[in-house]
This record gives structure tokens, sequence and C-alpha cells, in this order.
């Protein structure tokens, strides 16, 4: 009774009755993503305006107290004033685009050191048993400790900078590899052997990109870290000729500028808020695809 | 590398194995699996023989915990025996596993492209080879959707069309439609008798449901438990296609549960 006793119709019919359950299984999706977007925006948007209107009330508050001399202690009003004026010069800029450059300059080091370090480590037993606790233990080291080293290696020069920026991001960047490579799903691998993947083949089809995740936050923590190592850095080591954030802040404080002091703050503070949105988004968007943020 | 696998030791079961060869598709030589060493190993199989005839459907039946999986991943080679010999014709073998395990990095098509990638499968061969094989299991719509935007029984099929792109002759199946519902199974059996049958497949299907069992299998291989052992082997010579809730299925279905449960209850006393 072979194959031929299915009728054409039968197989039709069989054909018909898969795709109508796929019908009645699939989950509509609906197509308001804007629109979800939109409300999205606004609920992560009310608690940050309410926060920002708290924290400048109590800032005027203080400031209408008297608590300090108004040049020590400038009000919101006169920050704002600076702050806008001083948008307005190329001089404002430039010191971002230095600093940013720094930034990614380290962190793109960080993350292929990082990498390399934390796959390595990963692989082979004898050096996870060698310097696996030390990277962990390297995360908890504060970056200013590494400044006198790093001035005496490297003097006033940008690798000194580089030195420790380094330092305080690659072992957050190497954790989140060595972590995400040790939860590897035992059932990806299994599927990844029988289907005849082996050694290197193995980890560029199945373990690396399940790693993914985990590697994004390990991303995420090596750029806070690098984001302040560099801003300690800057305080610390003006590399002559170069007007960072940080420079330019050392020098507003010589002149007891608190107002382009606090302009400073701000920014820096701004500009971490939105790389932050940066790496959440990029998390985000792994958790959609990967079914991961089924909560809604 | 020899398509043999054998452990170490036991010379006669490697020639035992080699005899058997001519006549079976995977054969097993008094397969003994430890897992662990001194008072706390677990012996999962002691001493299981079986040969698959090539082109069969041989369906491993067992309680919970009888060795059902250690043996797949015995002949699958994910695993090494401790004795005994697994004598495969074709390999790699293919394997479905209990949960889909698809890569939630892929979408549906990229899934299946894997498989085809590692065989050394050009690019366009390999978008060629994975829509026939979306066809196959009735997924066409879906080659761009992400894993989880399907249903259990929708991965199953994906995991079915990726185990099929590895294009063995042999594929193992542990308990595949254990997690899905009374209408999708039944349908997913159809599906599967069919892919079979086109293929000329020899498959090896474990599971712990006795009438799926006789649903599918031409011989439904009865295990013991703790440790592992063949306790029965039952041919199933009802006609095909077969229906899930016909008589026939359920008077052999209720025959091989009798045997189960006895030896359930001999773990009781
Ligand atoms: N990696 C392991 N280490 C130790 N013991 C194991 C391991 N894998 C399986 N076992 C043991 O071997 C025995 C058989 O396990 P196996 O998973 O093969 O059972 P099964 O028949 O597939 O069960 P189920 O029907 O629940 O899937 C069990 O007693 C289990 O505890
Ligand atoms: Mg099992």
């Amino acid at each position: 009774m072979p194959a031929e006793v299915l009728g054409a119709k039968e197989k039709d019919d069989s054909r018909q009755t898969v795709s109508g359950l796929d019908e009645l299984e699939r989950v509509p999706v609906s197509d308001t993503r804007w629109g979800r977007f939109g409300s999205r925006l606004w609920a992560g948007t009310w608690p940050k305006v309410l926060a920002l209107v708290l924290v400048i009330g109590a800032w005027q508050a203080l400031f209408v107290s008297g608590w300090k001399d108004p040049w020590v202690l400038p009000s919101p009003l006169t920050v704002w004033e600076d702050l806008s004026s001083y948008m307005a010069t190329p001089d404002y800029w430039q010191a971002i685009g230095i600093t940013l450059q720094r930034a990614v300059t380290g962190f793109a080091l960080s993350v292929a050191v990082g990498s390399a370090l934390g796959i390595a480590v990963a692989r082979f037993k004898p050096l996870r048993a060698a310097i696996g606790s030390l990277i962990t233990g390297l995360q908890t080291m504060p970056s200013i400790i590494w400044f006198p080293l790093a001035i005496l290696l490297f003097q006033i020069s940008e690798s000194t900078i580089m030195f420790v920026v380094v330092l305080g991001a690659v072992p957050s960047i190497a954790n989140g590899i060595i972590s995400g490579i040790d939860y590897v799903p035992p059932a990806w691998k299994r599927v990844g052997a029988v289907l005849g993947m082996r050694g290197l083949t193995l980890y560029r089809h199945v373990i690396l990109p399940a790693t993914l995740p985990s590697f994004v936050s390990g991303l995420k923590q090596g750029w806070a870290f690098a984001w302040r190592s560099l801003m300690a850095g800057e305080l610390l080591v003006i590399v002559a000729g170069q007007g960072s954030i940080g420079a330019l802040m050392q020098g507003a404080r010589e002149f007891s500028d608190s107002a382009r002091v606090l302009t400073w703050i701000i920014t820096v503070l701004v500009i971490g808020i939105l790389v932050d949105a940066l790496f959440r988004a990029a998390d985000n968007r792994i958790r959609e695809s990967w079914g991961l943020n089924q909560d809604r | 590398m020899s398509p043999a696998r054998t452990a170490p030791p036991h010379g006669t079961a490697e020639r035992a194995a080699d005899e058997a060869q001519g006549s079976g598709a995977v054969v097993l030589t008094d397969v003994v699996k430890r897992y662990g060493r001194g008072p706390g190993a677990v012996t999962a199989l002691d001493g299981v023989s079986l040969s698959v005839r090539p082109g069969s459907f041989v369906c491993l039946l067992g309680a919970s915990g009888c060795g059902k999986s250690t043996l797949l991943s015995l002949v699958a080679g994910l695993d090494d025996l401790t004795a005994g010999s697994i004598t495969n014709v074709d390999r790699p073998v293919a394997m479905m596993f209990q949960e889909s395990a698809l890569f939630p990095w892929l979408t549906v098509t990229g899934n299946i492209e894997i498989a085809l990638r590692v065989r050394g499968v050009g690019r366009a061969e390999r978008r060629r080879k994975a829509a026939e094989l979306l066809e196959t299991v009735r997924l066409t719509g879906f080659a761009h959707k992400r894993p989880h935007e399907l249903s259990g029984g929708m991965r199953q099929r994906v995991a079915l069309a990726r185990a099929l792109a590895q294009d063995a002759s042999v594929l193992l199946m542990d308990e595949p439609f254990g997690a899905l519902d009374a209408m999708t199974r039944d349908l997913l059996h159809d599906e599967l008798e069919r892919i079979w049958r086109e293929r000329e497949l020899t498959v090896l299907f474990v599971t712990h449901n006795v009438r799926e069992a006789v649903r599918l299998g031409d011989q439904v291989v009865l295990l013991s438990s703790r440790p592992g052992r063949v306790l029965n082997t039952y041919d199933v010579g009802l006609e095909r296609p077969r229906r899930i809730d016909s008589a026939p299925v359920a008077e052999l279905a209720a025959e091989i549960t009798d045997a189960l449960r006895e030896e359930v209850a001999r773990h009781a006393g």
C-alpha cells in the first residue's frame, strides 16, 4: 500500500488542514508600530520630565535660600544662559568632538582587546584558571588608581588617557563574552554538533551569535567604565593643545567660573544619557527579534 | 572516519556489529552507557541490541528516564558509549530534538540554510533547497519569520525541515511532537509519514506515547527502565495510512501499554 493510495484529493485536503491550522495559530500582529512607539515614548518621557522639573526646582530653592554666594552656586537660569550662548561657539563643539573621538577610539580598542581576551579565556581552560578571576577583580578597580602608573609610563599624553580608558572597559567587555559563552544553552550546541559543526565553525555559527545579548550588556557596561575613566583622565591629564571637555572644565575652575563648570557637567550628563539610550535601543532590538520581550 | 564506533575494550562486539551491518541501517550491539563513575554512577543503558532495517520506521518506547534520549545521542555520535558498538551505514545522521532548539538569531529560512551551509552548499543552491524544504513541511509563507513568531507545531516543522536539510538517510527523532496538542500532532503524523515515504528515510522515533508509536512504526521497540534494555519488539503489521484512533491501532496499543505498565510496576516493589 504505497504512496499512490493517498489520492491527489486527499493530499490536498491534508495541505489545507495544515495551513488552516497555521492560520489559527498565527498571532495577529497589529500594524500600529508607530502608535505603539508614540505611546511608549510618552510613557518613558513624562517621568523624566517630572524628575527634571523637581531637580531644577530644588536647585532654584537652594539658590534662593542663599546657602552659597551666587558666583559660587549660580542659579539654573544663569547656567542655562551660559550653556546656550556657549553652544553657539565652535569651542564648545570642538571640545565635545575631541572628547568623543577619544571615547570612541578607546572604546573600539577595548572592544577589540576585550572580545579577543573573552573568547580566549572562555575557550582555554588553563587561561581561565590563570586570569578568569583576575578579570573580575580588575572590574572592581577604580580607574583613577591607574593614573600615577600611566603617567610614569606614558608621561602626559594621549596614550596615558587611552591606557586608563582601555583598562577600565576591557574587563566588562571580556566578562560579557565569557558569561555569554558559558551560558549558551546546551541544546543549541547539540544541534550544532548534529549538523556537523565543530571547533571554529561551531563558534562562528552557534556560540558567538548565542552570546550576543550578553555581549551587548558587556558593551554597555564597558562603555560606562570607559566614559568615566575618560572623564577622570581628562581632568587629570591635560594634553597641551587639546581643548577637550575635561581640559576646558579645569580651565573654568581655575577662573572660578561655576556656571561654566555646571554647563560642562550638564553636557557630560546629556552625552551619557544619549549613549545609554543607544545601547538600550540595540539591546531592545535584539530582545525583540529573539522573542525575549514577549511579556507585552 | 570509520562509520563504526566502538567502545575501546570490546572486540567481540565490534565483530558482531560488522556481521550485522549488512542487514541494518543502524545496528546497536550490546550498547552500555554509564554516566559518572564509582558508586554514584547511573547505568542508563545496559546491553541494548537493536537492528534498524534500511527504510523502516522504528519507534522506541519506554517510561520516562529509561534512556531513550541517551540512546539517540549515542547513535548521533553526540556522546561516547561505555561499551558495545554502534554501526551506522550512513553518517552523519540527522536528528530532531524534543524542544525545537531553533536559533533565535536566524529567520526560518536561515535556520534551514545553516544546515546546508555547514555542508558546503552554495548560496543560490541553499536558497532553492530551503524553499523546497519549506514547501515539504508546508511553511512556504513563513520563510522570513523569526522562530518566536511561530506556534509550537510550526517550530517543530521548521526543526524537521532543518533535519531534512542534512540530507541523511537516517533520521533520529526525540519525542518531537511531545509538547503538541492532539490535533496538531495527528496532522504532523500524516506529514511525517508522507515525508518518510517520499524520501525513503530510515526513522528512529522516540516517544512515550504508545498510540503514537503504533500509529507510526513498522516496529515498536519497548525498553525497560533503569537499566534500559530491550524488553520486546512488536511488528506493527497494520496497513497504512493508519489513524491513531482506529480500532486496530488501539488494540495493539493496549497490548503494549499492558506490557509497559507491568514493567513500570516492577519498579514499585
Ligand atoms: N548527562 C547525564 N549525566 C548523568 N546522568 C544522566 C545524564 N543524562 C541522562 N542521565 C540519566 O540517564 C537516564 C536516562 O536518561 P534519558 O534522558 O536518556 O531518559 P529518557 O528515556 O529520554 O527520558 P524522558 O522520556 O524523560 O526524556 C536517566 O536516569 C538520567 O537521569
Ligand atoms: Mg528524553
